[in-house]
């Protein structure tokens, strides 16, 4: 099978995506009001540091002013290793084929 | 798996930095000594670099309704090893912790250690072994890259619980909250990683086997089977 793989990760992705798709209407049909569905790991887990009484001993130098700032560094990073990515496939494969 | 900003306290934030700096020195010898003697193989770093640019900017819904990101470090760790790892991870994480918030200076150290030495550690022994008992190439692409994303969260847990033993309980009923939080999040999240580190690989396999066999990753034998079984 010469696209087995190619096959294999769609289909995980795609039944990834089902049970997205079925647990998210779970999810907003029991959701608490001011409740935020889908929010990071990271802030679950310091969220539950903070209620044990810890104070952070230290704040992050610069923080991105709103979420659609931080939307555009998490962008510009997927697109700078993306551009990477294509660019050294792209030459490997030309390269290939000249030779 | 980011430790967010101050959420360590300073000795375990000296301790971490003191466990990842040996292995951040050793990565950048590896790397000078990588620049010099196989300048072919440095497209394929800075694919592996990219890799984990992309992957660990995908913040994705997981089964326990809530987001957590790949690693992406699976790559890096199979083709390079993980000192070498260690510095691309710590790049990756200087841009988030700086532009994003996310992570922070003072919790650099801890989040290395999980994120770009113990994660990336087990990945390229499971590939190691894999490789040695005759294990299908691929399969054991995909449990490297699986398994060094998925530790990766369970060391994340583990220091959590090592400052924040829980009152009752201690270490191991704080490390069983935290892992419920990070590591089963991470489960499906690890499964995908390691499908798609997989196809990428068989890309490199077909682009260029002379690197793969240059850095040891596959003999000239494995190559030459592997690739008649694509043809």
């Amino acid at each position: 099978m010469k696209y087995a793989l190619e096959i294999l990760t769609v289909t995980t992705i795609l039944v990834f995506a089902g049970i997205f798709l079925v647990q998210n209407a779970h999810l907003q049909d029991t959701l608490q009001p001011g409740e935020e569905a889908w929010s990071g790991a990271d802030s679950r887990a310091a969220e539950q540091i903070a209620a044990s009484g810890y104070e952070p001993w230290f704040t992050p130098v610069w923080e991105p002013p709103g979420g659609e700032i931080e939307t555009l560094f998490f962008c510009l990073q997927a697109a700078m290793g993306s551009l990477v990515i294509g660019y050294f496939f792209g030459y490997y494969r030309a390269k290939a084929a000249k030779e | 798996m980011h430790i967010m900003e101050g959420f360590l306290p300073w000795y375990w934030c000296a301790f971490w930095f003191a466990v990842s700096l040996p292995c951040i020195v050793y990565g950048i010898y590896q790397l000078n000594r990588l620049v010099k003697e196989n300048r072919a193989a440095l497209p394929l770093l800075a694919v592996s670099g990219a890799f984990i640019f992309v992957l660990s900017s995908l913040k994705m819904p997981s089964v326990t309704g809530s987001c957590s990101h790949p690693t992406g470090t699976g790559l890096s760790a199979i083709l390079f090893g993980p000192c070498l790892t260690s510095v691309l991870g710590m790049i990756v994480l200087l841009y988030q912790a700086l532009l994003l918030a996310h992570g922070g200076l003072t919790t650099l150290g801890a989040n290395i250690f999980s994120m770009a030495i113990a994660g990336p550690f087990v990945g390229y022994w499971i590939y190691r072994g894999g490789k040695a008992v005759g294990l299908n190439t691929f399969v054991t692409v995909f449990l490297a890259a699986a398994i060094c994303d998925l530790f990766t969260y369970v060391v994340t847990s583990f220091q959590l619980a090592l400052a924040f033993p829980a009152q009752t309980g201690g270490i191991l009923a704080s490390f069983t909250a935290f892992a419920l939080i990070f590591a089963v999040t991470q489960v499906p999240l690890a499964i995908i990683e390691g499908v798609i580190i997989a196809l990428i690989f068989k890309y490199i396999l077909q682009c260029r086997p002379d690197i793969l066999v240059t850095l040891h990753v596959l003999s000239q034998a494995q190559v030459k089977k592997i690739q008649e079984s694509f043809a």
